[in-house]
């Protein structure tokens, strides 16, 4: 038996938390560490859910598996974005203008 | 209290407190080794919810793989190893976007808490066995989705580390001209 408030608040700091990286840092690897705790909180509340309700599909705990790959891709992705930038540009500011 | 709260709380302060300590430490590095933490301990409370399959993939591709890339894009972007301030916006825009966040969180809080907050309920533990059964039948069509995402996601990467420099390209008509062997000028200085 679990309280459901705890895993509950858990979600709400680590998309708060998320949130506040993704806006406060000017590094671009630095954001996208705020978006991975952004998608942690989302599975987080995948498997809350997916763990209380008596699901057959066990969906919670599915999504939190297709979850996780899509971010593994979008990171790869995203660091070769950042190479490429880092590259044009020689630093990776994102509060600074291109060229 | 029951005794999986007491191990959810305990697991969950630490999660909490390194999650917020990797979006606020002035250092690159620590940042993403609190950013290890945080997944980490999230596997932990994924076990304590009794997904032990999640639990372990989390360890494997989150804490094994993705925490590794984000050290690889610090190491070859030429990350400043010791404090550098300069990371992060400051004054009156990081006062704003402290309280963004914090609305995040309590716009989050207040549809989930007083909805599903009060419930005392029990944990339900899946079987390895029975979600292996349950995505190669019922999910089978959206897993082999994602196994194309993850090569369009590969190629795509590989496309994007190949594309040539806007600066050596603009740089080259002009230079093929004079000599031959002007592309070796090195890429990151600024001219």
């Amino acid at each position: 038996m679990i309280h459901m408030w705890l895993p509950l608040v858990l979600v709400c700091v680590l998309a708060g938390a998320g949130a506040y990286g993704v806006m406060v840092r000017r590094n671009a690897v630095l954001v996208l560490i705020g978006v991975e705790l952004i998608l942690n909180s989302a599975n987080l509340l995948f498997v809350t859910m997916g763990s209380v309700y008596n699901d057959k599909l066990h969906t919670g705990q599915v999504m939190t598996l297709f979850l996780i790959t899509i971010a593994a891709a979008e990171m790869g992705v995203a660091l070769a974005v950042i190479l490429a930038l880092f590259r044009d540009r020689g630093h990776i500011d994102l509060s600074e203008p291109g060229l | 209290m029951t005794t999986l709260d007491i191990l959810f709380a305990a697991v969950g302060l630490i999660t909490a407190a390194s999650a917020i300590l990797a979006v606020t430490t002035q250092q690159l590095v620590h940042a993403a080794l609190w950013l290890v933490v945080t997944l980490g301990t999230l596997a932990g409370c994924y076990l304590i919810l009794g997904a032990e399959l999640v639990a372990l993939v989390q360890l494997l591709v989150y804490v094994g793989a993705v925490v590794v890339l984000v050290l690889f894009a610090l190491m070859l972007t030429r990350a400043p190893l010791g404090p550098s301030p300069d990371q992060s916006i400051s004054g009156v825009q990081r006062i704003a976007v402290a309280l963004v966040g914090a609305g995040t969180s309590a716009l989050f809080a207040s549809v989930l808490l007083p909805a599903l907050g009060g419930q005392l309920r029990p944990v339900r533990t899946a079987t390895t066995a029975g979600i292996a059964t349950q995505l190669f039948g019922a999910w089978v069509w959206p897993f082999e989705l994602l196994s194309v995402l993850l090569l369009m996601a590969l190629i795509a990467a590989l496309a994007v580390s190949r594309m040539p420099s806007r600066r050596q390209t603009s740089a080259l008509p002009a230079e093929e001209s004079l000599e031959p062997e002007m592309p070796q000028t090195p890429v990151g200085v600024s001219s």
